[in-house]
Parts: structure tokens; sequence; C-alpha cells
């Protein structure tokens, strides 16, 4: 029987019996297809990898599912490529697991799916085991996915907190990006926008900076809370003073006109293709310029520096010149932007 | 951005900061209340204070329409959210404010109440549309800049015959209010830099009256940084030349009448109470606004029975003083400790424009 991607997802599809048989072969793995998966096992037993490992786990609920410049499905796989990657991991293998509504349309799933399988094979990762669990209707919202990831990190990397009062910190473009297209998708606030996601695995832009072998202090992509939340956890975690520099951060016209409108400050908006990397004063320039020879960090830039590394604060020197702190996001500002 | 980074431009904040400086007489102590919460954030924001000479001393007013409800308000649309077959539809800001005993509009949501953040009152008239089976109660707040989108939804409920959208009109005026603060002689104004939202509707000939009953000069200043420093530097102006007047430096938006088709759709359905209660400033007569009688079919306070609550602030708290100008934010014993735009004991620490906030999320 083949599927008919007009229907729903009902009940029977998640109860294991043969719909869901259909599922898992005429779309998953028919999209995911790789020989680890072929084994259609509980698990996926993997060749054996020398090295570090690292592993990460996240779970993805943005809400619309589909935006301008990703879907949930591109998310759930770039969101734990990155999360590996700022390590200096080389992300290797992802296990996904669906929660699907009743109801949820089998053509919405069928993009998904695609659209985590095009993710995969960009960021040069295979999809390796899964799981699909459907809950009655009213009891999800369409879709929840969650990915873990594993990647190895190449013994010659070597990130070492080992701050100094004078690193930089760099990101490879704008920010706010992410937040805002979802923001601009959400129902009740209709305005139309041509802002995009910024959503890309960050594992191809990482290993090329890593391979100039810098001192690199530490890495994270910063993801919900914005820029202010990483940022804010590095100053108080490793007892830095860190200062912004507002004339240096990239916030694009269409994204800055939005915030604008909703009262938001771009600082606090989610990203979800940008990575933040502190290095050593001396290694700053050399890391920008490799960055804009890639396509995600044409718009890389230095934009803060540490001050102290004894006591912890956020400040930003404004264009005007004066020096303001930098809070954390307080309360829920965007929820369910991943 | 066009039309905003003009007004951000650092090559001309540095000019008018070089002009304050040659202007300010080192005799003279300027102290100058920015009534609207917009401006305290603006000049947190943008770290102004530290630019400007020290004998210019800002004074953080209450013009924060989520700061100055009392507590007893927020106990009453905490009551009305948990009414049965209610959809309280609330801006943003209100639902994080700590009603009695820190009880909130974001907790009794969790506590099941069907409570909506809207951006406009518009997407609180669809939801009455859409739920005719429900009660859609829109939680109005705010100076003159939102009351004419209240105006605006009580008409076009009328003209829907949407029987099931109810307004708790909680609009405050401006102009008293700083009438108010000027008559108490607690707090030494030497002059105002004087709302922007508001008088794009009000217009500046609104502030005539508190100008001349209280001698004290007003310019109307936009919310942008050069604005706000442009209208520091006419304020300095006005005072080292005794003059008391009305400047409208912003004259891209605010005119001398305002926007009359506001003032007439307010005027439709709205009138002003005999006495409105605010934080910090207490009890003002003439204050608010409430809806006619001819429109008391969308009237909550008119369709539910809604008890009167007597809660009190948080007694460490300093809002009140804040928000008259008597204290700063760090005079607070609170500020910082027990509060914080986490857990807000007060509601200067909960809006974006509250001085307590501003100073908590800029201030070095």
């Amino acid at each position: 029987m083949k599927l008919n991607f007009k229907e729903n997802i009902d009940l029977t599809i998640g109860a294991g019996g043969r719909a869901m048989y259909q599922l898992l072969n005429q779309l998953i793995l028919k999209e995911f297809d790789n020989e680890f998966l072929a084994q259609q096992s509980d698990q996926a037993i993997l060749p054996e990898i020398k090295g570090r490992l690292a592993f990460s786990t996240d779970s993805y609920v943005v809400s619309p599912l589909f935006f301008n410049g990703g879907d949930i499905g591109s998310i759930a796989i770039n969101g734990t490529v990155n999360d590996l990657a700022v390590s200096g991991a080389k992300p290797l293998y992802i296990s996904v697991g669906f929660i699907i509504e009743e109801g949820f349309p089998l053509s919405d799933l069928r993009t998904v799916v695609q659209s985590m399988a095009k993710a995969a094979r960009e960021a040069n990762v295979l999809i390796v085991t899964g799981d699909t669990k459907v809950v009655e209707k009213g009891k999800g919202d369409g879709l929840f996915i969650n990915t873990s990831g594993v990647g190895v990190i190449n013994d010659a990397i070597k990130i070492v907190a080992n701050f100094k009062v004078g690193d930089k910190i760099i990101i490879n473009g704008s920010i706010a990006d992410h937040g805002m297209a979802i923001m601009s998708r959400r129902q009740g606030l209709d305005f139309a926008s041509d802002i995009a996601s910024d959503c890309a695995a960050l594992n191809g832009l990482i290993a090329e900076v890593v391979a100039l072998n810098p001192a690199i202090r530490c890495m994270r992509d910063p993801t919900r809370g914005g820029l202010s939340a990483t940022i804010n956890e590095w100053a108080s975690f490793y007892k830095l003073g860190i200062d912004l520099k507002e004339d240096q951060i990239l916030v694009h016209e269409n994204v800055k006109g939005i915030c604008e409108l909703l009262g938001l400050d771009p600082l606090h908006v989610a990203n979800e293709g940008k990575v933040l990397i502190m290095c050593a004063a001396e290694d700053a320039e050399r890391i920008v310029a490799k960055m804009r020879e890639h396509p995600l960090g044409k718009e890389a830039s230095i934009i803060a520096e540490v001050q102290s590394i004894s006591e912890s604060y956020v400040t930003m020197t404004t264009a005007f010149g004066g020096i303001r702190r930098v809070d954390w996001l307080s309360g829920e500002q965007l929820p369910r932007i991943c | 951005m066009k039309y905003i980074d003009e007004f951000r431009n650092s090559a001309v904040a540095k000019k008018l900061i070089e002009q304050i400086n040659g202007t300010v007489k080192p005799e003279i102590n300027y102290r100058l209340m920015e009534f609207c919460g917009g401006h305290t954030h603006a000049i947190h924001r943008y770290a102004l204070s530290q630019l400007l000479p020290k004998n210019i001393k800002l004074i953080h007013g209450p013009g924060c329409p989520v700061c100055v409800l009392p507590i007893p308000r927020i106990d009453q649309a905490i009551w009305l959210a948990s009414q049965e077959n209610v959809i309280l539809c609330s801006y943003a800001d209100m639902l994080r404010v700590p009603g009695d005993h820190q009880d909130s509009l974001i907790k009794a949501k969790s506590r099941g109440a069907d409570v909506r953040i809207i951006y406009s009152v518009g997407d609180a008239l669809k939801i009455a549309q859409n739920n005719p089976e429900k009660i859609i109660v829109f939680f109005a707040i705010g100076f003159e800049t939102t009351t004419p989108p209240t105006a605006h939804a009580l008409l076009e409920a009328k003209r829907l015959g949407l029987t099931n959208f109810k307004v708790f009109c909680n609009h405050v005026l401006t102009p008293v209010a700083m009438a108010a603060i000027l008559h108490t002689d607690e707090v030494e104004i030497d002059g105002f830099i004087g709302p922007s939202h508001v008088s794009i509707v009000i217009g500046s000939d609104a502030y005539k009256k508190v100008s001349d009953d209280y001698q004290k000069p007003i310019v109307i200043a936009g919310f942008e940084p050069l604005d706000v420093l442009q209208s520091i530097l006419y304020l300095i102006e006005l005072i080292n030349n005794k003059k008391v007047t009305i400047i409208n430096q912003y004259s891209r938006a605010v005119s001398t009448a305002g926007n009359t088709n506001a003032q007439q759709m307010i005027a439709e359905v709205l009138e002003i109470r005999d006495e409105f209660s605010w934080r910090g400033l207490g009890a003002i007569p003439h204050s608010g606004l409430k809806i006619k009688a001819a429109y008391q079919d969308y009237d909550a306070e008119v369709y539910f029975n809604i008890p009167l609550f007597n809660s009190d602030d948080v007694k460490a708290c300093e809002c009140p003083q804040i928000l008259r100008g008597l204290k700063e934010p760090r005079e607070c014993k609170l500020f910082g400790k027990a509060c914080t735009p986490e857990h807000p004991m007060g509601a200067c620490m909960v809006s974006s424009e509250g001085a307590c906030a501003a100073s908590y999320q800029y201030t070095v």
C-alpha cells in the first residue's frame, strides 16, 4: 500500500503496526537513506571512533513550523550540528525523535523530513536512528522534534579557557534575523516582511577557523536569549568583564525595523546560524579574514573585548560613546523560537 | 534605517553634547523631569546621563502606564481573568505586574485563566468575533497614546454589534498628573522633558495650563536620543533666560492642537472620572477616563460585579517615591536584591519603561 500524502497522521501510525511500517519505509528511511539507518534496529551500530566525543541533545518546538529561511526540520538538524561544532567537534551522527499530533498533514511531515535530509546532507552528518510517536489531537501542537548528535574532536584542536585582558569576541554576521523571521510569521502579527532566518549549519565555517590553529578561548552559538544571553553566560561563568561595541554589531535594516515596531532589543533576539568565538587578541583579525571568505561569514566582525578576568560584568560602548550595562533578557519576550 | 538612524547619529550627538556643555551655567542646578518612560528608557539605553554635565539632574517621572496602575486595579484584572467563560486580552507588559501577594496575570494564566497577549486592541476585537460564546475583556491601560485605539475599538464593537466585547478601562491623563506632581512641592523641578507620543494625540497646547499655573518650561521631546539631547539643550536655554514657555522639539509629529480626530473619538465614548488612584501619586481628581453611559454595554465595570480590593504595595518597595521623583531606583533596599526584572516586587521593575527596570538593565 502506498502512503497517501493528502491524508493526515492518525493514531494507527503511531501504534507500531503496518501503518507505521509504511511511514518509515516510504518516507523516513527513503529520505534519510544511509547504511546505519537501513539496519532498521532499535539502535544504530556505528564504527569505532578515535578521539574525544562530543554529545548533545535538543528539542525543537518552534511555532510556526514553517518560516522564511527554514522550518522545524532544518533547525532540528542545524541546531544540533552547531551545538556539536562549537566544541570544535566534527559532527558525525544524529538521532531524530518525532512527536506528532494526530491530524498533522502527512504532506507537511514529508516537507519537514525532506528538509531534515537536505540539512543533514549539507552538514555532512548521517541520521542513524530515530523514533516516531503520535499523540492524540490537542495533546501536542502539530509536531515536536528531538535530535541528539555525536561528534568527534580532533586531538590537535585546542580550545582552552585561558582568558587574558584584551581577548576579542568575533561573530560571523548580523544578529536577530531568526527571531524576527519567526515573529513576523506569528499568528496575530499580520505584517509582511522579507526577513529570512539565518538558520544554517556552522560546522564547515568553524572547521576552517579551527584549521588556522588560533588561540580560541571558547565558542558558542547564541540562539535563544540572543547575543546578550551568551555574553552574559560567559561573563558570569568565567568571571569576565566584557565590553560590546555597539557600532560593530550588525543588525539588518528590516530586522531593525520590526524590532523598533515591537519594542524588542536585537541583542536579546534569537539567532540560528551565528557563532561567537572568543580568541586571543593577536588572532582575531586573521579569524575574521578567514570567516569573510566563507558564505556564512561574509559579515564577520570583532564585536567585543575582554576588559577584566576577575570581575564579572557585561557593558556596551554605545555609538554615542556612553557605557551601559547589557543585561540578560528577562521574561518571555519570544516563546517557542526554536 | 530611514527616520531612525538620523536621530541616533553619534556625530550629531557629540555636537549637541558640546553645545549643552557650552550653555550650562556652573552656578545653576538644572533639575529636569522626563515625564515619560520612553524617555527614561532612551536616557538609560544610550547612557545619556554620563555624557551630560554634572549639574544636570534627570528625574524620572511617572509616565510609565504599567507602573502607575495601582495594585487593586491589577487585582481586579486578575479577578476578571479568573471568571468562568472570560478571555482577558492584555498588552504584554501587564502580565508580570505583581498584584496582591505577588499574584499576577501570568500566574493566573498558569492556573488556567485564559489570558491572551495582544499587540493591538484590534486583535481583541477579532478574538471576540471568533469566540461568540466567550466574554472578551480588554484590559485597557495607558496614557493618551493608547486611548484612541481603545475608543476606536468601542466604536467598532458597537458597529459590529459585538455584545461579548467588554473594556476594563484604566486610561489616565498626562497633564493632570504633571500638575499633581508639581502641586505637592515634594520634588523640585525646573523644567519638563515633555511627552512625545501623548502629545501627538493631545497637542502641545494641552500643557499650557500646567506650564502657566506652575511656571515651568516644557519641551515636547521625541523618544530618540538626539531628540532628548536637543530638548535638554532647549530647556537649559529657557532656564538660563528664566523663560516659561512650551517648545515643541518633536515638531515632525506633534502639532499645537494634536490629533483632533482621535480626540473626537475619545470624547464620543469616554468621559473624565471624578477621581482615579495612581500608584505613587494617590487619588488624583479628574485624572482618569471611564466609559460613557451610552457605551455601558461594553463596560466591564458595569457588566461584571467587580469586587473592590484594598491591597497595598510591598512595604519596603519605594515605587511610590520613585514615581514621584523623590528617590532613585538604587536608593530602594529591594533594588537588585529581592526585586529584579525576573521577580519584580514593584511595578517600576516590570516594564522596560519603568525607572527601576531601565536602571537595572542599563546602568553600569
